[in-house]
Order: structure tokens, then C-alpha cells, then sequence
């Protein structure tokens, strides 16, 4: 199931579909759709972590139970009400109330619940004392998040709007917020966390394939909280660390004395924005130290490409309505087209 | 002429004249009727237009949905649209339908002329269509609700929630105040006015439900109300009892709302399983099997519905501990929910089915809320509610289980019931399309949304990307959703153009075999008499009871004196006590709901001269109702009505019904006040140092007004005991000294925090001390009004040693108000002390 295999429909189109063999061809269709249903890389069914694997076997267990329970119980009725050839005594009619009323489920029930909470205590381990490689603290803001990675020798790494991970490592979150209730969800890797003013609240998870994904904030948080995604990528650990040493210094791309550097210190962006190895401190807004780099623009909203860039520094709050960001309709082309060439150099 | 044609003509001027007293008015007078069967079908109508305005806007918020990054609408309209789909639904919708259901059709099933108290039922209405018109109307002007139908703080405390949040709070506590009222009416008129002989295991189960669903919603709403209160304070005074800065807690709220938003549910359920309760009997041809199972299981499911509020809290961060508990209990209730569908089933396989177009609904109804109750079961396990929580999934399995375990029940009611309307069938052949059209609409619609939730779609999102795997699914599912449109537009053409020109049925086209069915389309009395009833099926058993009832020849046949009158009987044993006389066409109840709603609307915008002058207009508007329509001394003591039968016509005490409506009441108003004090107890265990290192009310303020409190209570208690033995001065005189004592005992009150200048901006502390003193000196303003009112009513000769209802039913209230004040004082004065 590749990433981003997203359109079951486009099976229809594929050679396999042969017109000789309909039969074959319907259970190849039905198969590609099944599969083609549950994947994608912001899918819960599709799992690149230990809950959400745990949690996809737990779905298709209860799925499968489910499906068969609705099955019998909607044949059981259609009996009652249309096929029955006579009717039945009282008596009979009471035992099936306290046998499959009563008993069934309380069977059935006792048995999923000593399973659901049985996974529990080794899904989230954050209650328990172990040695994290890396915390990272996620805090949320309308509508982006900010990244800090706490490094085992007490250094950090800021960044903002995407997410990367080490595979097989377990890593914690310290999930806070700004502003508004937020919720942390990465579905391929696991279950959500909300992120509440005035609370930090701790989540683990455990990727273990590599891979790009997509995590998106769940709980609603104002006009545009359909456009607060967070990109996230599993890395081979020594790649991670690669990636983290390198963040840890100003972007290589940073041209201090550039045009694009004079507009963004000129307007003021720095008292919102951070970028390392300039005076631009702001805390307000995204660290863009390193925005060049990353998979998207405005969390998720665009891909990182100039042209994308110059859009975003204009017309935030048209892109992103209810988004902090003022306009900045007054920068001429060429502005703008300097900007944003300097802020994509920042890789 | 003969005895025989004497008696006959007998017969036929009492009917004569009952047809008067009970006669609906004419013209635009229409509209001050408070009979239960026009207010009934006011209230059924208006949740019915509700709930057709709701689903346009759901329209609107699929036709946005139905393709990725579209602009059909603004994100702040779609907000608006989801916002106030779902509040729409859930308080204009959901609940006042089964109220309207409720009042429309519990006196005939309960053999009774009328509920206890018609101009309460008549204010309940006109409160709830105001507040129900204030809130979806503003949606034109672009200032409706958006911060999601349960309105987490900050983002609904907050400047970006605008006058939209305000509408909400204010809006819908408005029509909260008329659901409970509701309430008080049903319970009161499900314990005390069914018909001589329908002992409790008697009753229909539809009484039975509904008895449940009315003790629910006094425990459910409260917890709201004093919510709203907490959240309205924060937004116009900034009191901060959400603001984390401040010492409050947003969860606060999500506690107070899901503790009435779990139970809502089971309250828009239960009714609708009520009707398929009555619903599957008539049409399997026999009595339900496991009447008692049915029961215990409905009581379970209400009881278990107010212990897992905290599943729609998993995501939240709360301990496992405590998510292993609420994730027991929230399996544990699919299992009395489970008993209430296989009694159907049983008794369908006991019985010969007719497969008629309301079995169709409830079949259908069936088969979509085992699906929706199936995913119900999966969030409840926290660990894959992790997953799916305020994802699409939840949002199909949330209509799953309301569509088919509430609308398909109430269109099965709506095809069974309409001809108790206005005597004709609603179409067949309109009602199975309809039925066709809406389930597979609804399953077009809502199964692909399964998919969509578990690869990654959170609910709430005005648009998507086109590239992650949710366009089709989005599609699919918006065209689902016009099917469905399609369904319920031939339902509503059905109801309103097919009425005119329809035969007439016949009085009982089912067969079925409870007291509604004898109900006279065209008669406005409920009964013509009141009959003795011996098995749960009086129709089906007591063979010529239609015929002795429509002569006429039971209880209460006659209207004599010119009043509207019912029966009130014991609470278990249903057994006769008392003719009790009810209110009759009033303007009352308009001007007083007009009044009330003036003053929420005001509240809205801040216009605070408007909304005091709106609420004294409301408090004289009260007072004239009460004085003029209540505890009135009869011309007689006792009434004949018939078979040998005379019963009182004035009762005080417990047994009257007017002391269980304030019973009732004042549960209610309790609840709402220990949601308050669980509140300071919230901040107190989420705090080291609770008070902020602020100043608290002292131990003298708080324990004096205590004190004055108590000698209120009992000058109002010794002056009903010497009322009662003729010591009128004395009683006289009590009523006046406990009234000054009630003034003192709540400025007493309030002294604590303002000696000690307690500021509610500055801190969560203060602002829970004050509220809390406010609340008990607003009880004491209450109570203040009762004991002059009824020093005035003593005075005007109103209230005697014999007729003295009115200072039983005011001593009720000050036993409450006793317990009120001292849980406050003893709460704010004294456990600030022993922590």
C-alpha cells in the first residue's frame, strides 16, 4: 500500500481488469478497493506504529465480531417479522430475551473489554519511568505548531509545522497550547492527544517503518482549523540525527546580506518569525530558521515552492482565513519574488 | 317520555356543554389555547420545521464537502452551518419532539382530560418556539453560533466566538427552561393522573419511557443550565472561570456539558424506543413479551447514561484509571439496550406481524442503530477511540444511532399516530418511498464516512485536500445526502398536501389495544369519560369499554360546573383522590413567555434596562398567572362523579399535584446547584493552593446568614402550623417576620465577599465564592416573593386554615431553600477553614 495510492477508482483503468474474466476481475476490484480504502498516509488502517498497529488489529477484530453480530441480529428480526412460518410461545420468545438480550452481550462485551483494556497500559507507557531518547514538545497555535526537539544532552532544536522521527525509537511529546484546545494526531503512527491551555498533557509513540505522513489537529480550533496539518517524516535514525545536528546551526543557504534578508528584517517579519543567524527573534509566529526545507508551507496548506512562497506572504489570511498573519499586499513583485527566493534558500 | 329518552337527552347536553368548556377558541384567539392537543401539535409542528432547517443546512455543508478545496461557502459560514445543524437538531429537534409527542399524546394514553398543568405545557411551547426562532434566525444576519455544537471554551469564550456564543448560551438556555418545564408537567401527570385502576405495572410503556426520560432530563439539563451561567459570567464579566491564566479550567466545561450531553442522548433515545414499544405490539397482535424486562432495562440505560460522560473526554489526557472505568461503563449500557431490541424481536416472533409502513420505519430504524450502536461499542474502548475520536468515523456512527434509533422511530410514530391527528392515514405508498429513498440515502451518506474517519478526516474541517483519499468518499456521500433530501420532501408533501383530500379512517385502523385509540380526532377533551382500567391493554381486553367511554358512562362524563377537570390518582396504586381542576384558554402564558424571552434576547446584546424592565414585566406576569389560575377555593368541597364516587376538589400536601411540581422543580434547580459546588470542588482538586492566596468570605458573614436563613425556614414552617390550626394572625405575622429574616440572611450572605473585598475578575476563587453567595441570595429573593405572597393571600381570603396549598407548596421550597443555604455558607465559610 504506497503512499499516497489514494483513488481505488483508478483500478478501473488499470490493465488488470480484464473483460474476458468479469469474475476475476470483480474480486481483483473489490480487493483493490478494500485495500485501496484503507490506505493513505494520514490512514489509521494503515498503520507505521506500534498503537496504531495494535489499535488497526484491535478495528478489525471488532469489525469482523460487529458484522456478523448486526448480521444475525437483523436476520433474527426479519425471521420474526416476514419469514416465521408460525409463531413462537411466550416462553421461547422470553428465552431468547434473556439469552440473547442479556447473556450474548454480556459474554461478548466482558471478553472485548478485558482485550481493549488489556492493550492499554503497554499502548500509552508514559506513565511509567523510561529513559525517552528524545521529548519533544509540540505546542499548538492557531493554526500551526511549534516544534522543539529536547535533545538527551540538553540542547534543542526549533522548528515549526512538520515532524520528524526516528524509526524504532520511542519518543515522547509534551503536548501544550497557546490558544485554543488542540489535538496532536498523527493517524498512521497512533492515537490522538488534545493539547489544552493550562495543561501539559504526555503522549508516546513508536514509528517502525519510514515513511512521509500526514498529521492534522482534530479538535476543532477555529475558522481554519480544516488547514492546521502537520507533515511528518520517519527517518532511519542515523538520518534523523543527521537532520537534527544540521538544524542545530543557521541554514547553510542563509545569504545575511541579500535583499530578501533586508525586506524580511525591513518589514518587521522578525518580530513574529524566528531565523536563526539574523535578528529575528519573534516567537509569535512559526520558526522559519529552516523553512526552505520543508515538505509544505502554512502547515500542510501549500507545497514549498517559491511561487507558493510569494502567494503565502501576501495572502496568508485569504489562503488561511481567521490566520494571524497580516497581509502583505504592498510589497511590489519584485519584493516579493526577493523574499521568497531568500526564505526557500533557508533549507 | 320515557326515562330511557330522558336519560339520553341527559346525556346529550352534558356532552353539549363539556364540548364547551373544553372548546378550542376561534380565530386568532386560536393561538391562546393551551390544551394539550393544539399545544401538542404546535410543538410537534415547529421541532418538525426545526429539524427541516437543520437539514438544509446539513445540505449546505455537503455541497461544500463534495469535492476537496472547494469555495462554495466561507469558512465562517460553514462553521455557522455545522454549528448550528447539530445545535438544531439536538435542542430544537430532538428533545421537544418527544415533549411534543409527550403532551400530545400522554392524557388519552393515561386516560386523562389533560395534563396536571396545561398553561405550564402552553409556556413551555411559546418559550421554546422563541428561543428556537432567536437561534436559527441569526444565522441571516452571519452571527449564528460556530464554535461547534458543544462549544469548548476558549475558543467559544473567546472575542472570535462573537455575539454568536452568546446567542447559543442565552438562546438555548431559554428553551432549557421550557424542556424542564416539560418535564415537571409529565412526570407529574405520568405519576398522578392516569386512569382508576392503571397501577404502575399497568401502565403503557410509553408512560413508562417517558416517566424515565423526564427524571433524566431534571438531572441532565441542570448541569447545563449551570454551565451556561459559568460561561456566560466569563463572557460578559469576565469572571474567569475558564481562563487557565486565572486558576480556571476549560475542562470544567467539558465536564458540566458532557455530563449533560451523555444522558441527552439516551433522552432523544429512550422516547423513540417508547414508540416502537407501542408501535410493534398493535402490529405483532399482541401484548409485548417481557413487559418487565423492558422496563428494568430502559431504567438501567437511564441510569448508566449519567456514568460515561468522561468517553467523549478519552482524547483529554485524563488518567487510564479513570478511562478504564468509563470505558466499562460505556460497553455495559449497550447491554439493556441490547435486552430493549431483542423484546421487540421476541415479540415479534411471538406474535402474527402485519408488515405496515410505520413496521417498515421501525425495522429500518432497527437495522441502522444496531450498526450505530456496534461502532458505539468500538469508541467505547478507549484505545481505539484514540483513533477514531472527532474523526468522521464518530460522526457517521453519531448519525447512525440517531437517525436509526431516533428519526426512524419518529417517522414510524408519525405514520402510526397521524391518524389520532386529524382522523385520516398518511399515504402508503408516499411512506414506503420515503422509507426507501431515506435508507438508502442514509447509508450512501454515512457508511463511506467510516472510511473517510479512519483515514484520517477530522469532523469539523470546512474543506480538504484533494490528494489524501477523501474525495470520493465525500462525494459519494454528499449525493447520498440528496437522496436523503429526497425521502423527506416527499414526507413533508405527503403531510401537508395529502391531509386535505384524504378519506377519513376509521377510529382505531390498527387495532391497537391502548387507551389513545378511543381518543375523538374532533373532540378536545382527551376522554369523553374516564374509565376504570384492568390490564395493559384495556382495548384488546375490556371489550365494550370504547362504547361505556364515549357514553359516557364512566367517570367524571360531566363538566357542570363549567371547569376543565381531570383526575388525579395515587402514585402507585393509581387509585382516585381528587378532582383536580386545570388551567383553561389563557393569554398568560404567551405574555409571560414573550416577557421571559425579551429578557434573554436583551441579555444577548446587552441591553440590561431592557432585559430588567423585560424581567419585571416577567415576574408580574408570573405573579397574575399564579394568583389568578392556581390554588382557587372551590364553590364546593366534593365532586360526584359518578359510579357512586365523590372525590375533593381542593387537596393540599403531598397529595396534591401542585406540591409535586415543586418537588420536582426544586430537584431540578437542586441539581443545577450542586453542579455549582462541584465546581469549586473541581478547582480545589485541581489546585496546591486553591484560593490563590486570596482572601476569602470569613466564617461570620457566611454562618450569620446561615443562621437567619434557618429562623426563615422556621418562622415559614410555624406559620403553616398555626395557618393550619386557625392561629391566622400568628401564621400572619410569622410570614412577615420570615420575610424580613429571608432579606437580612441573603444581604448577609452577599457581606462575606464583599467585606472582604473578594474581586471575581482577578481569580477562579472569588468568582466561585461570589457566584455561589449569588445563587443563594437569588433563592432568597424567590423565597422573599413566596412569603409575601402568601401573607397576600391569607390577607385576601385566598389562604385559610382549610385551603392552604399555597404555604404547604412554599414551605417545599424553603426546605430546599434550608439546604441550598447551608451546603453554600457551610462550603464557602467553613472548608476554606479545615484545608
Amino acid at each position: 500500500m504506497a503512499v499516497g495510492d489514494a483513488h481505488p477508482l483508478q483500478h478501473l483503468t488499470g490493465d488488470n481488469l480484464s473483460v474476458q474474466r468479469p469474475c476475476r476481475a470483480a474480486v481483483t476490484l473489490l480487493i483493490a478497493v478494500a485495500l485501496g480504502a484503507c490506505s493513505g498516509r494520514q490512514s489509521a488502517l494503515d498503520p507505521a506504529g506500534e498503537e496504531a498497529s495494535q489499535v488497526a488489529q484491535l478495528f478489525w477484530v471488532m469489525t469482523l465480531g460487529g458484522a456478523l453480530i448486526w448480521a444475525g441480529v437483523i436476520a433474527l428480526a426479519l425471521y420474526a417479522s416476514r419469514w416465521k412460518p408460525h409463531a413462537v410461545s411466550d416462553k421461547a420468545a422470553g428465552r431468547l430475551i434473556l439469552w440473547a438480550g442479556a447473556v450474548f452481550p454480556v459474554t461478548v462485551l466482558t471478553a472485548l473489554l478485558t482485550y481493549g483494556l488489556w492493550l492499554m497500559p503497554s499502548l500509552r507507557p508514559f506513565a511509567q519511568q523510561q529513559a525517552a531518547s528524545l521529548t519533544i514538545d509540540i505546542t499548538g497555535n492557531q493554526f500551526w505548531w511549534h516544534v522543539v526537539y529536547r535533545l538527551p544532552d540538553g540542547s534543542e532544536v526549533v522548528s515549526a509545522n512538520e515532524l520528524r522521527l526516528p524509526v524504532g525509537q520511542r519518543v515522547e511529546f509534551a503536548l501544550r497550547s497557546a490558544d485554543m484546545i488542540h489535538s496532536f494526531w498523527i493517524p498512521p503512527l497512533g492515537g490522538k492527544m488534545d493539547m489544552i491551555p493550562g495543561r501539559t498533557n504526555r503522549l508516546s509513540l513508536m514509528a517502525n517503518r519510514t515513511g512521509t505522513f500526514r498529521g492534522q489537529c482534530a479538535e476543532f480550533c477555529g475558522t481554519s482549523h480544516a488547514w492546521m496539518a502537520l507533515p511528518t517524516v520517519v527517518m532511519p535514525a542515523d538520518q534523523f540525527e543527521a537532520w537534527l545536528i544540521a538544524r542545530k546551526a543557521p541554514s547553510p543557504g542563509l545569504v545575511a546580506d541579500d535583499a530578501g534578508a533586508r525586506l524580511f528584517l525591513g518589514q518587521k517579519c522578525g518580530s513574529c518569525h524566528r531565523v536563526q543567524g539574523i535578528a529575528a527573534e519573534g516567537k509569535a509566529g512559526p520558526d522559519l530558521s529552516h523553512v526552505g526545507s520543508r515538505l509544505s508551507l502554512g502547515a500542510g496548506l501549500l507545497e514549498n515552492d517559491i511561487e507558493n512562497m510569494a502567494r503565502f506572504v501576501s495572502h496568508s489570511g485569504f489562503l488561511k482565513p481567521g490566520s494571524q498573519m497580516p497581509f502583505y499586499l504592498t510589497l511590489s513583485e519584485t519584493e516579493r519574488s526577493d523574499l521568497s527566493r531568500w526564505l526557500k534558500g533557508l533549507q | 317520555m320515557s326515562d330511557e329518552t330522558a336519560s339520553h337527552h341527559d346525556k346529550a347536553a352534558e356532552e353539549a356543554q363539556m364540548r364547551a368548556v373544553w372548546a378550542t377558541p376561534g380565530g386568532w384567539r386560536y393561538w391562546t389555547s393551551v390544551n394539550n392537543t393544539q399545544v401538542g401539535l404546535w410543538y410537534g409542528s415547529a421541532a418538525f420545521a426545526f429539524m427541516l432547517f437543520a437539514g438544509l443546512l446539513a445540505l449546505v455543508v455537503r455541497a461544500q464537502l463534495a469535492v476537496p478545496e472547494n469555495d462554495l461557502i466561507s469558512a465562517n459560514l460553514y462553521n455557522q452551518a455545522f454549528t448550528l445543524h447539530g445545535t438544531v437538531m439536538m435542542f430544537l429537534f430532538a428533545v421537544p419532539i418527544f415533549e411534543a409527542v409527550a403532551i400530545f399524546l400522554l392524557p388519552s394514553m393515561l386516560g386523562a382530560r389533560e395534563l396536571p398543568f396545561p398553561r405550564l405545557g402552553a409556556f413551555g411551547f411559546w418559550s421554546f418556539f422563541i428561543g428556537g426562532v432567536f437561534v436559527c434566525g441569526s444565522i441571516f444576519f452571519g452571527a449564528a453560533p460556530s464554535a461547534g455544537w458543544f462549544m469548548y471554551p476558549p475558543l467559544a469564550t473567546s472575542e472570535q466566538a462573537g455575539i454568536g456564543a452568546d446567542i447559543w448560551l442565552l438562546g438555548l438556555s431559554f428553551i432549557e427552561v421550557a424542556s424542564i418545564a416539560a418535564a415537571v408537567e409529565l412526570i407529574v401527570g405520568i405519576m398522578k393522573c392516569r386512569a382508576p385502576g392503571m397501577r404502575v405495572n399497568l401502565m403503557p410503556l410509553f408512560a413508562w419511557y417517558l416517566l424515565i426520560v423526564a427524571g433524566m432530563i431534571l438531572f441532565a439539563f441542570p448541569p447545563l443550565i449551570a454551565g451556561d451561567l459559568l460561561f456566560e459570567m466569563q463572557r460578559m464579566f469576565d469572571w474567569p472561570f475558564f481562563d487557565h491564566t486565572r486558576g480556571g479550567d476549560p475542562l470544567l466545561w467539558q465536564h458540566l456539558f458532557w455530563i449533560f450531553g451523555h444522558p441527552e442522548v439516551y433522552i432523544i433515545f429512550l422516547p423513540a424506543i417508547a414508540l416502537l414499544a407501542m408501535i410493534i405490539p398493535t402490529f405483532a397482535g399482541r401484548p409485548i413479551v417481557g413487559y418487565s424486562w423492558i422496563v428494568l432495562a430502559a431504567v438501567g440505560t437511564g441510569f448508566l447514561s449519567f456514568g460515561l460522560w468522561v468517553h467523549h473526554m478519552f482524547a483529554t489526557g485524563l488518567p487510564q484509571i479513570s478511562l478504564a472505568f468509563f470505558s466499562a461503563a460505556s460497553t455495559a449500557v449497550a447491554i439493556p439496550t441490547g435486552v430493549q431490541i431483542f423484546v421487540f424481536i421476541a415479540t415479534m416472533l411471538a406474535g402474527r406481524v402485519v408488515f405496515s409502513t410505520p413496521m417498515l420505519f421501525a425495522i429500518g430504524g432497527l437495522a441502522i442503530f444496531v450498526m450505530g450502536g456496534l461502532t458505539g461499542v468500538m469508541v467505547a474502548l478507549a484505545p481505539f477511540d484514540w483513533q477514531a475520536h472527532d474523526t468522521y468515523f464518530i460522526v457517521a456512527h453519531l448519525h447512525y444511532v440517531l437517525i436509526g434509533g431516533m428519526l426512524f422511530p419518529v417517522f414510524a410514530g408519525l405514520y402510526y399516530y397521524y391518524p389520532l391527528i386529524g382522523g385520516k392515514h398518511m399515504s402508503d405508498r408516499v411512506g414506503r418511498f420515503a422509507f426507501w429513498m431515506m435508507f438508502s440515502g442514509l447509508n450512501i451518506t454515512f457508511f463511506p464516512m467510516h472510511i473517510a474517519g479512519l483515514r484520517g478526516m477530522p469532523r469539523r474541517v470546512y474543506t480538504y485536500p484533494a490528494d489524501i483519499g477523501w474525495d470520493w468518499l465525500n462525494l459519494v456521500s454528499t449525493m447520498g445526502a440528496a437522496v436523503i433530501g429526497i425521502g423527506m420532501f416527499a414526507v413533508v408533501v405527503d403531510v401537508t398536501l395529502h391531509r386535505r383530500n384524504a378519506p377519513r379512517g376509521e377510529r382505531n385502523p390498527w387495532n391497537a389495544g391502548t387507551l389513545e385509540w378511543l381518543n375523538e380526532p374532533e373532540e378536545n377533551w382527551g376522554v369523553r369519560s374516564i374509565p376504570r382500567i384492568e390490564s395493559r391493554y384495556p382495548l384488546w381486553d375490556q371489550k365494550t369499554l370504547a362504547q361505556e367511554v364515549n357514553a359516557g358512562e364512566w367517570y367524571l362524563a360531566d363538566a357542570r360546573e363549567g371547569r376543565r377537570e381531570t383526575l388525579v390518582t395515587s402514585v402507585l396504586d393509581a387509585e382516585p383522590e381528587q378532582v383536580l381542576r386545570v388551567g383553561g384558554t389563557s393569554y398568560v402564558t404567551i405574555v409571560s413567555a414573550v416577557t421571559l424571552g425579551t429578557v434573554f434576547v436583551a441579555l444577548t446584546f446587552k441591553w440590561w434596562i431592557v432585559s430588567l424592565a423585560a424581567g419585571i414585566a416577567f415576574l408580574c406576569a408570573v405573579l397574575w398567572w399564579l394568583w389568578t389560575g392556581t390554588g382557587e377555593i372551590p364553590e364546593k368541597e366534593e365532586k360526584d362523579i359518578g359510579r357512586g364516587l365523590s372525590l375533593p376538589i381542593y387537596v393540599s400536601g403531598v397529595k396534591s399535584a401542585g406540591w409535586w411540581a415543586m418537588f420536582i422543580t426544586m430537584t431540578g434547580d437542586g441539581t443545577a446547584f450542586a453542579s455549582l459546588v462541584f465546581g469549586y470542588f473541581f478547582f480545589w482538586t485541581i489546585h496546591a493552593d486553591f484560593t490563590g492566596g486570596l482572601a476569602g468570605p470569613g466564617m461570620f458573614w457566611p454562618l450569620a446568614a446561615l443562621a437567619l436563613f434557618a429562623l426563615s425556614w422556621g418562622a415559614t414552617l410555624a406559620a403553616r402550623e398555626f395557618n393550619r390550626r386557625g392561629g391566622i394572625a400568628y401564621a400572619r405575622i410569622l410570614l412577615l417576620s420570615g420575610a424580613l429574616l429571608t432579606l437580612a440572611a441573603s444581604a448577609a450572605g452577599l457581606a462575606g465577599p464583599w467585606a472582604h473585598a473578594m474581586d471575581p475578575t482577578a481569580h477562579v476563587y472569588p468568582a466561585i465564592v461570589w457566584i455561589l453567595v449569588i445563587w443563594v441570595a437569588v433563592h432568597g429573593a424567590l423565597g422573599f416573593i413566596m412569603q409575601l405572597y402568601c401573607l397576600a393571600r391569607s390577607l385576601a381570603g385566598r389562604l385559610t386554615a382549610r385551603h392552604d396549598m399555597d404555604l404547604h407548596n412554599v414551605t417545599l421550597y424553603w426546605h430546599f431553600m434550608l439546604v441550598t443555604a447551608g451546603v453554600t455558607f457551610i462550603v464557602v465559610g467553613l472548608f476554606p477553614e479545615a484545608i
